[in-house]
């Protein structure tokens, strides 16, 4: 009877996480376009549906909510079903939808993305290969190698976000990096660039009045017969047709010019907004964070090297650590059992509610940036993956931050994987990928000053 | 040439409606082979006998200038488009008539260009029911432009046209459909070719024969009141 009730329970909160997706679908990611394919409203929403009852299966794990024969099973269910879709579904229909834009190939359309979707299965089991993720029992078939393939990929994704975002949030933040930019910069920089929209179109007109009367002319011309009729026309019409070549390549010119102006202009103009968001209340506050940001990510670098150079893994997580500490250096003592189930669940909370919000808003960005009328479909999609693969890997990861009693149920469904190597590699690619970051941000910041010493 | 000789005409639109195309089309009487993104602003000249046939014939230079972008930019590329929206001599609007969405910014689009006196950001509130007094007052003059129009299937295309009459009744403007990629559709002596001429002659009527000059740009009540976050330059 309590299973009946626990299912009710899970349908109707993944009926909710469903329309939550559906709805940020439609408001937020398609503002601007139509949707003709509805078929990539319902995918997206269930790749979000499904993950999002992932991490509401762990909070029930640790609140002890509803039996635990039941979470048992519908995290199997779960697991079952995001696999599905991860590996199945949403490639052949990113295969289906770049297939379709490619017009050679709108005869096979199934064909072809058969196709794809083939190859893409090969890859991704090839991707296993390298690293020793699995103990050998398991056969080929197993949902251990699935999830161990899709744990890399997302993993690897992870770390990168993370890299990149420690070290670019205290550079947004801070606004000791911000270069000092004047209305007058910005005014003059406006000014060349409508002088140089002026010359691009006396030139056009040029071309065209030229144009124009080499046409005439051209009529004219062909009111002559004979052989000298020909040759005039081949001359003027030589000199015309150089001249025109000639102005030609200084318009292209002044047109790149233009372009370019157009986006130093942006960024200029991006600039004091945010040296004018930065005076405001709100602006000194995420300055204020920034420091504090900044400090946590070299504390975070410097951690990730330790661990790799000290081929060390935590065997402890942060809230049995923190507790340890308080009860045995503070001399604190309090209930630990009672405790760590709360700290524990708020912490995880935390971790759920942020990395949720900020995959979207990146998302969102994302796909703001690069979606076109033509590949919006497909780009949803691959946004759609992407985040499926993320949450089972945060869930895969998140193991580490739980206590003992809690890991056991992530351990009993994951089934026998070599986590170690999860969280080894995770330090790596964290690394990597800050240390790039730190690089890039550096050289762009030096370019920048340079380019407008050039103006 | 003096800045005071110059004929001005916006196009604007959602990006990938075929605004490039369109403006290749429109001055130099081809097809655009390979379209690509508009960064910042593309101009082209468009040579254009006002009054053609008539003894008062005289040729006019038109320049179109093709603004790149989209409404849900930064604030930061909105400012910097708005300094290609001063002086302007007349607007064409630019929407694809395969998706409906393009065709409903075309409100928020006219509304960028045509008031400069709040901030061009993510202030300006659309709502279906805009006020059709303001469009009235307003004397730059619109056409409207549908493309594509080969996309759309024969048995779809009684709604899409009523739907686009709609459209042009509330922008007071006439309006064209085509499809960018076929010269057809301009042929001289077609009806769009026909409305194309009459818009240029009324842009450049506007311009040289009216007692003022200038542009007459319409304060929105509904924009004065709302907060701006980013100021605007002036010139």
């Amino acid at each position: 009877m309590s299973f009946l009730v626990d299912s009710i329970i899970m349908f109707t909160s993944q009926v909710l996480f469903f329309g939550f997706g559906w709805l940020f679908f439609m408001r937020q990611l398609f503002k601007d376009y139509e949707v003709r394919q509805y078929i990539v409203q319902v995918v997206f929403s269930i790749t979000f549906a499904f993950s999002c009852t992932m991490f509401e299966l762990i909070i029930f794990e640790i609140l002890g909510a509803l039996s635990s024969n039941s979470r048992y099973f519908h995290w199997k269910l779960n697991l079952y079903v995001i696999l599905l879709v991860l590996i199945f579904v949403v490639p052949f229909y990113i295969g289906y939808f770049v297939v379709s834009n490619i017009r050679l190939l709108q005869r096979q359309k199934l064909l072809f993305a058969c196709m794809v979707w083939f190859t893409f299965m090969y890859f991704f089991w090839k991707l296993g290969d390298p690293f020793p993720i699995l103990s050998p029992k398991h056969g080929i078939l197993s949902i251990e190698q699935l999830i161990s393939r899709v744990g890399v990929i997302g993993v690897t994704l992870m770390a990168l976000l993370s890299g990149f975002g420690a070290v670019n949030c205290p550079y947004t933040y801070m606004s000791y990096f911000l270069r000092n930019v004047t209305d007058s910069d910005i005014l003059a920089l406006e000014r060349r660039l409508l002088q140089t929209m002026d010359m691009i179109v006396s030139k056009k007109k040029r071309i065209a009045m030229t144009r124009r009367q080499m046409y005439q002319r051209g009529e004219d011309q062909n009111k002559q017969t004979g052989l000298w009729g020909m040759i005039k026309s081949v001359t003027s019409t030589q000199t015309g047709s150089e001249n025109l070549s000639l102005i030609q390549q200084e318009v292209d010119a002044l047109e790149e010019l233009s372009r370019q102006l157009f986006l130093e202009t942006v960024e200029l103009q991006a600039t004091k907004e945010r040296i004018e968001y930065s005076k405001t209340f709100q602006g000194k506050y995420f300055n204020f964070l920034g420091y504090f940001f900044s400090i946590y990510c070299v504390w975070k670098i410097f951690m990730a090297t330790i661990n790799i150079v000290f081929d060390r893994v935590g065997k402890t997580d942060p809230v049995t650590r923190g507790i340890e500490i308080t009860v045995n250096y503070l001399g604190i003592q309090f209930d630990v059992k009672f405790w760590s189930q709360h700290i524990s669940f708020i912490l995880v909370g935390i971790i759920i509610v942020t990395s949720i919000r900020g995959l979207l808003i990146t998302l969102t960005k994302f796909f703001y940036a690069i979606s076109s009328n033509k590949s919006s479909n497909v780009i949803v999609l691959v946004l759609a993956q992407i985040m499926g693969m993320y949450f089972v890997s945060s869930v895969l990861l998140m193991r580490m931050s739980m206590p003992l009693e809690y890991r056991s149920i992530v351990t009993e469904v994951l089934g026998e994987l070599q986590f170690n190597f999860y969280h080894r590699w995770f330090d790596v690619i964290f690394l990597v990928s800050a240390l790039s970051s730190i690089l890039f941000l550096y050289l762009a910041h030096k370019q920048a000053p340079e380019k407008q010493m050039a103006l | 040439m003096a800045s005071l000789d110059r004929v001005k005409v916006l196009v604007l639109g959602d990006s990938g409606v075929g605004k490039s195309s369109l403006v290749h089309l429109l001055c130099q009487n081809q097809v655009l082979g390979n379209p690509s993104w508009t960064v910042g602003c593309s101009v082209d000249v468009r040579v254009q006998d006002y009054k053609e046939g008539t003894p008062e014939e005289k040729t006019y230079y038109i320049e179109l200038w093709d603004v790149g972008g989209s409404l849900g930019s930064a604030s930061s590329i909105k400012s910097t488009r708005a300094v290609f929206y001063n002086s302007v001599n007349g607007i064409m609007l630019v929407h694809d008539l395969t998706n409906k969405k393009s065709s409903q910014n075309l409100y928020r689009w006219s509304l960028e260009a045509l008031s400069k006196d709040s901030s061009p950001t993510r202030v300006i509130v659309s709502n279906g029911d805009y006020d059709r007094e303001q469009f009235a007052e307003n004397s730059v003059p619109l056409l409207l432009i549908g493309t594509k129009f080969d996309q759309i299937a024969e048995t779809k295309r009684t709604e899409v046209l009523t739907r686009t009459a709609f459209l042009s009744e509330d922008f007071n403007a006439e309006e064209i459909n085509l499809d960018c990629t076929n010269p057809r559709y301009l042929a001289a002596g077609t009806s769009n070719a026909v409305k194309l001429s009459r818009f240029f002659d009324k842009v450049i009527e506007k311009r040289y024969f009216t007692r003022d000059p200038s542009p007459v740009s319409f304060s929105s009540p509904v924009l004065a009141d709302m907060n701006s976050v980013v100021t605007l330059l002036f010139f």
